[in-house]
């Protein structure tokens, strides 16, 4: 305090003298000098306090990552990341933002969730709101006609909050993707493997993964008497069975959406159904869904898919489930969503709903969009909702990240305990005389002398380490 | 009204119908007359990028990771407030998010102000941290040919209020063992100290006013010569030449901890009391760089000037010593990759009551090692893997999809690493001309006799040799071949 009083009063001192040099007119320079030297001296005292008055945060909808956050993340993606490798996934990375034109017009409604940047006289960006959009761009901007690769990386959305609490507006996305004309629902039936192999490793609880294809729905409600232009607003209501009773969903495509009575009934019968391969093939002999082009085609597939599956050994953990219908913007084929069975405690949901940790599809006219020539690639990928995942996991977990900094022993040993650090080379005078190093095990105390040109090699035999450097 | 009614249904129905007609047609092209890029200075990194990419911040994560660096993340934006004032003449090229009726943001300009404010708000007074990520600046492309916009910065920082110099000394480590480990050739750290440079200005009669502007042409000798340096400060500047000479007499000099005795031994320099501090405390830190091993890396410059906003102490800087070809610039100047320095002001800037936080650290210049080690695997012709498959499970007849989609579900439950392709009836010359495209190096081949027979015939891809493997075995003889350990990992 009394420092902060002597600088202000050097402050004040130097400030009268300028103003007496410029009085008494003198010299440019000396002047300039001098004002020089009152601005160090105001630099000094620290910045005008009054002007401090900002909030210490991060945005809205933003957080950032402690240590011990980043510990959990880090396990998160080494499970995610080990099992895009196995299946021979390249890796890309694209910019955060891309020009404005690039995005518009593909997220419908969406749209306006968008982050835009200040037009600041060059081009006109928008921060990216997924992965999938700037994946179909670099098809199409690298003519590439098969790739399989996979992206993990932010992206961003400027939520509502008031609309669905601890959502963020920035959040990672694992996206895998494959690109290519091949063999139908070989692919599509890989995707489901690695959703199924990733959700298992985390061991983060039972989970089911729901299966439906555009196509069947499509036909669905046509047989059922649903106009086109109430298609979209009809999916959006039969996709709420997964949270509340057939009851208020008839209620609300009746009462809210002006769909006859008995059109929803007909929906009814379909959408409550949910089972194996054994559902499929009884559709595939339904009367009416068995005269519709596009179910028949989505039956096939499905079928065809469930063989597959089945070989994969996963077919115990997926669902037909006709109520399945979100996200239908640039799917065209086959759609999943995987769920966890138990419900753990909520923190920051990652947009793709309760209890669901991961989703995907088939998507064959994206790029499409983008090549000059309408060039289609067909894409079938799958994104896995981590940050769900993180929360979850960190209740798991047990990180303990305490930092401790003094020099007597007793408090390094206590540091090591905390941190899980499991040796301590401790240097002593005697023993610096003798050439050697105490080795102590923090967990059983137990104390060794080894030779200073032995202690690297002690080292790694005891924390099993390769001998070689790595 | 009821005919109406029925009307407008069926004329909305069959407007659906029309754009769903539409929406087959494609997109308006048109329309469609946008330009498939990337926006100006940023870029995409293909499979083989990621893999050079990968390789260097491994080497770099696990350097960090040796000194017990914990490992931060902050959001890409700040609030733009939290970002202003800080970056001198630089704050022009800060992006700013549109105003959208929220908060006014700022995508990140640097990693070092959002340590400083993590700091501040988590009331933090000491933590050893890096911090690995992009960055944004709207740089003049005309300016400089091949500097991006986005770029990554690989931080390393220690706060907190310790003994003078060891965590300096353990920085300037930091810097040697990552740019040995990376092997892009031969490099050199300059240092030098932002105290002795303000006394040497003032002892040779450089006016406050003039400092900074007098330091951006010194800083300029390590790539021009002392005649332009002077003729700029004293033709461009205003500074009188005698000034400049004085100037001159000591900027030339770097050396060792020689130099540093020498200095202290100076009639002027030794009067002036910052000088001595930054004298001294070089001193210190040259004794900890020789018991550190690397005080032949470490030079004494006295013309490292550069990048001194907000520098309090020691500044130090890492350039190579050859020069390869250069692509995609760092922002910190021709031949450097790496530099750092000491920060005891900043975080003050953010703490309410204006406390203070010593900080010390480095940053990597990765964009330019990216391109550096990129020539060297092209030019020892090593070929860059992009993906780390082991197997690709083939077969050289038809009707054997459901055997392969089998065998490699197995392979995947075992942990390993396993393709196929996406045919029913696949070619096998394909499937191996696939292998030898992505460097695969196994086959695992089923065939109907083999079927029978219990085996899997197994292939090197390299050498063409086949040997039959009983089922059982396969993956223990797959991991055997690839030195994966037998456990699952």
């Amino acid at each position: 305090m009394a420092e902060r009083a002597a600088l202000e009063e050097l402050v004040k001192l130097q400030g009268e003298r300028v103003r007496g040099l410029k009085q008494q007119k003198a010299s440019a320079e000396l002047i300039e000098e001098e004002v020089a030297k009152l601005l160090k001296l105001k630099a000094q005292l620290g910045p005008d306090e009054s002007k401090q008055k900002f909030v210490l945060k991060t945005p809205k909808g933003t957080r950032d990552y402690s240590p011990r956050q980043m510990a959990v993340r880090e396990k998160v993606f080494d499970v995610i990341i080990r099992c895009f490798k196995r299946h021979g996934a390249e890796v890309i990375d694209t910019p955060v933002f891309e020009l404005k034109e690039t995005l518009m017009g593909k997220y419908g409604e969406d749209s306006k969730l968008i982050y835009d940047l200040k037009d600041q006289g060059g081009e006109l960006l928008s921060l990216r709101y997924d992965l999938t959009v700037p994946f179909a761009r670099y098809l199409a901007m690298n003519k590439l006609t098969n790739i399989k690769r996979y992206h993990i990386a932010k992206v961003y959305r400027r939520d509502n909050p008031a609309m669905t609490r601890g959502r963020y507006r920035e959040f990672y996305q694992c996206d895998f993707d494959i690109a290519g004309n091949f063999d139908p629902m070989i692919p599509d039936a890989e995707c489901l493997k690695i959703m199924c192999e990733i959700l298992s490793s985390l061991q983060i609880g039972d989970f089911l993964v729901k299966v439906n294809d555009r196509r069947i729905l499509d036909g669905m409600f046509a047989i059922c008497g649903v106009s086109d232009s109430k298609f979209r607003t009809i999916c959006s209501s039969v996709d709420k069975l997964d949270k509340v009773s057939w009851e208020e969903v008839k209620n609300e495509m009746v009462g809210e959406k002006g769909l006859a009575p008995e059109v929803a009934d007909r929906i009814g019968d379909y959408v409550q159904q949910h089972g194996g391969v054994s559902l499929v093939e009884q559709l595939l002999q339904d009367p009416k869904l068995s005269q519709n082009k596009q179910a028949l085609e989505g039956l096939g597939d499905l079928k065809l898919l469930f063989e597959y599956l089945t070989l994969f050994g996963i077919d115990d953990k997926i669902s037909f489930d006709l109520s399945l219908a979100r996200g239908l913007d640039y799917y065209t084929g086959v759609i999943y969503e995987a769920v966890l069975l138990q419900t753990p405690a909520q923190a920051g949901e990652e947009p793709l709903g309760v209890g669901s940790v991961a989703a995907g599809g088939r998507y064959d006219g994206l790029v499409g969009m983008f090549d000059p020539k309408g060039r289609k690639v067909p894409c079938v990928g799958l994104s896995i909702g981590v940050e769900r995942i993180f929360s979850i996991v960190e209740q798991r977990l047990e990180a303990e990240l305490l930092y401790k900094k003094n020099p007597k022993l007793l408090n390094q040993l206590q540091y090591c305990e905390e941190a899980g650090i499991p040796l301590v080379a401790i240097i002593g005078e005697q023993e610096l005389k003798d050439g050697v190093i105490k080795l102590r095990s923090v967990t059983s105390r137990e104390e060794v002398d080894v030779r200073r040109e032995d202690l690297v090699e002690e080292i790694k035999r005891r924390t099993g380490q390769p001998l070689c450097i790595c």
